[in-house]
């Protein structure tokens, strides 16, 4: 992996505070390009923060989440000063993120809510936009259902909506948070067969998931946070490996065993 | 009783009444686009500004929605122009006066339509690289306007109400036409009749007009 490389995604010492609560308590973790970690963890540890806070949507103030270098949220030089929103902006184009709860724009058709990134970001004309657009809903198996509005989508095909969006801006790396927990069952493996393939196709990805067989098959490693830190880190099967001197991660991975696993 | 109805004179002078519904229209029309503006302008002001702006717009609608419109207009029409020397014809006064009012209570419902835009929406426009205007045009606004749509058809209605308060000012609207024919023709039965049919007709008119646009405009979105 070339671990003295710079990484695409580096964060150090990274504290985030609601008000007097420590949510993230001092996090380091690397994503190197091409890279899929996944982010598992009781529900609290702070792992939503964690991806917000890389796309700048919760601001941090102590520690420091650099992309290709660049500080997300603020400015080069001594004095840490905060990005302009402009500034803002242009930073946050360069990662995408997938939510939990889709997120779409609900006035826009399928199309539309790729294109609108597109066009007003990336300044494509039109039509080019549309034709990455609906290149995009194909590969995520939407050919079919581009004009459609958001309403008139199935849990599973507005998630793929949502991931082609962000995929389509070309961001450097994908961060996508549970997007599979608030859809039904049935739906789940339609929109892990999207991101298995985007895995394949190298995108780089940081993903917080529940689907603990998913995380094992499709990622190169795994964190495990615990109460606002790395509890545990590793390859899938070393990770797994560390339960037995871990009691936290023991725990946590307990739970899957006898459900999916 | 021996008071016997007769419509005659009314038909006679009907032209009164038919004018001064389609001025009383105007008036409303003019009102709420002016007042929208006013209320938009306002909401979005409020939503991103700090605690003098918005202790100044709340004092604003917090005054209009304390004095009774009738005052109102007489404050802009005999008020002002009394005060400072500026001349305008009762009409325009009265749009005026009519669309500050419809302003505060606009700045109201936009801003609550505005607050009511999901974060996640807006947390999305973020996340693929829009600015703050650019939410603004391409999220919150859509958002926004499909969620005060009912609200504005209802303004609007009762804008078309107040129109009558006009009659004060002799702006010749359809209450000042009813008034006029009264005081012709002493037939003040057979006028309200009249009046008050013709007021019901409209309202009910815009409103099942209004309702449709509501639904055309969910169904396309
Ligand atoms: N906007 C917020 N304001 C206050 N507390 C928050 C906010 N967002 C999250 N938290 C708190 O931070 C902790 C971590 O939350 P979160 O990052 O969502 O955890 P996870 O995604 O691992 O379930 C929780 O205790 C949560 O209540
Ligand atoms: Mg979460």
């Amino acid at each position: 992996m070339g671990e003295n490389r710079r990484p695409l995604l580096g964060i150090e010492s990274l504290r985030k505070s609601f008000g007097k609560v420590e949510v993230l308590k001092g996090i380091d973790m690397a994503v190197h390009k091409g890279e899929v970690v996944s982010v598992i963890g009781p529900s609290g540890s702070g792992k939503t923060t964690l991806l917000r806070c890389v796309n700048f949507l919760e601001i941090y103030e102590r520690g420091s989440i650099r992309i290709d270098g660049q500080e997300v949220g603020y400015r080069d030089g001594d004095n840490r000063q905060r990005r302009g929103e402009t500034d803002l902006a242009r930073m946050r184009a360069e990662t995408g993120m997938v939510f939990q709860s889709f997120n779409l724009f609900p006035h826009l058709t399928a199309v539309q809510n790729v294109m609108l990134g597109l066009v007003k970001v990336r300044r494509k004309p039109k039509q080019e936009a549309r034709e990455i657009a609906e290149h995009w809903l194909k590969r995520v198996g939407l050919g079919h259902r581009i004009d459609s509005l958001p309403a008139e989508l199935s849990g599973g095909q507005q998630q793929r909506v949502g991931i082609a969006r962000a995929v389509a801006m070309e961001p450097k790396i994908l961060l996508l948070d549970e997007i599979t927990s608030a859809l039904d069952p049935e739906l789940v493996t339609e929109v892990l067969d999207v991101v298995r393939q985007l895995a394949e196709d190298g995108m780089t990805m940081l993903m917080v998931t529940h689907e603990i067989a998913f995380a094992r098959d499709a990622s190169d490693r795994i964190v495990f946070m615990d109460d606002g830190r790395v509890s545990a880190e590793g390859p899938p099967g070393e990770l797994m490996a560390q339960a037995g001197s871990n009691e936290r991660l023991d725990a946590f991975l307990s739970r899957f065993r006898t459900s999916h696993l | 009783m021996n008071y016997h109805l007769n419509f005659n004179l009314i038909w006679r002078h009907f032209d009164k009444l038919w004018q001064g519904l389609v001025l009383s229209l105007e008036l409303a029309v003019l009102s709420i686009l002016i007042g929208a503006i006013i209320g938009l302008v306002l909401a979005i002001w409020y939503v991103s500004a700090g605690k003098l702006v918005r202790a100044i717009i709340s004092a604003y609608v917090e005054f209009i929605r304390n004095v009774p419109l009738i005052l109102l207009v007489y404050i802009v029409f005999y008020g002002i122009p009394t005060v400072v020397d500026f001349a305008y014809s009762a009409t325009v006064s009265f749009v005026g006066t009519l669309s500050l009012y419809a302003g505060a209570y606009l700045v109201e419902v936009f801003r609550s339509g505005l607050e009511a835009v999901p974060r996640g929406q807006i947390d999305a426009g973020k996340a693929i690289g829009l600015t703050p205007l650019q939410r603004l045009l391409h999220v919150r606004l859509p958002t926004m306007a499909r969620i005060t749509l009912p609200a504005l058809s209802n303004t609007f209605i009762s804008l078309f109400k107040d129109t009558s308060v006009a009659s004060v000012i002799s702006v010749p609207e359809l209450t000042y036409g009813a008034q006029w024919i009264n005081f012709n023709t002493f037939r003040i039965v057979e006028v309200y009749i009249v009046t008050t049919i013709m007021y019901l007709i409209t309202g009910y008119s815009i409103l099942f007009g209004l309702r449709g646009l509501e639904r055309r405009f969910r169904a396309e979105r």
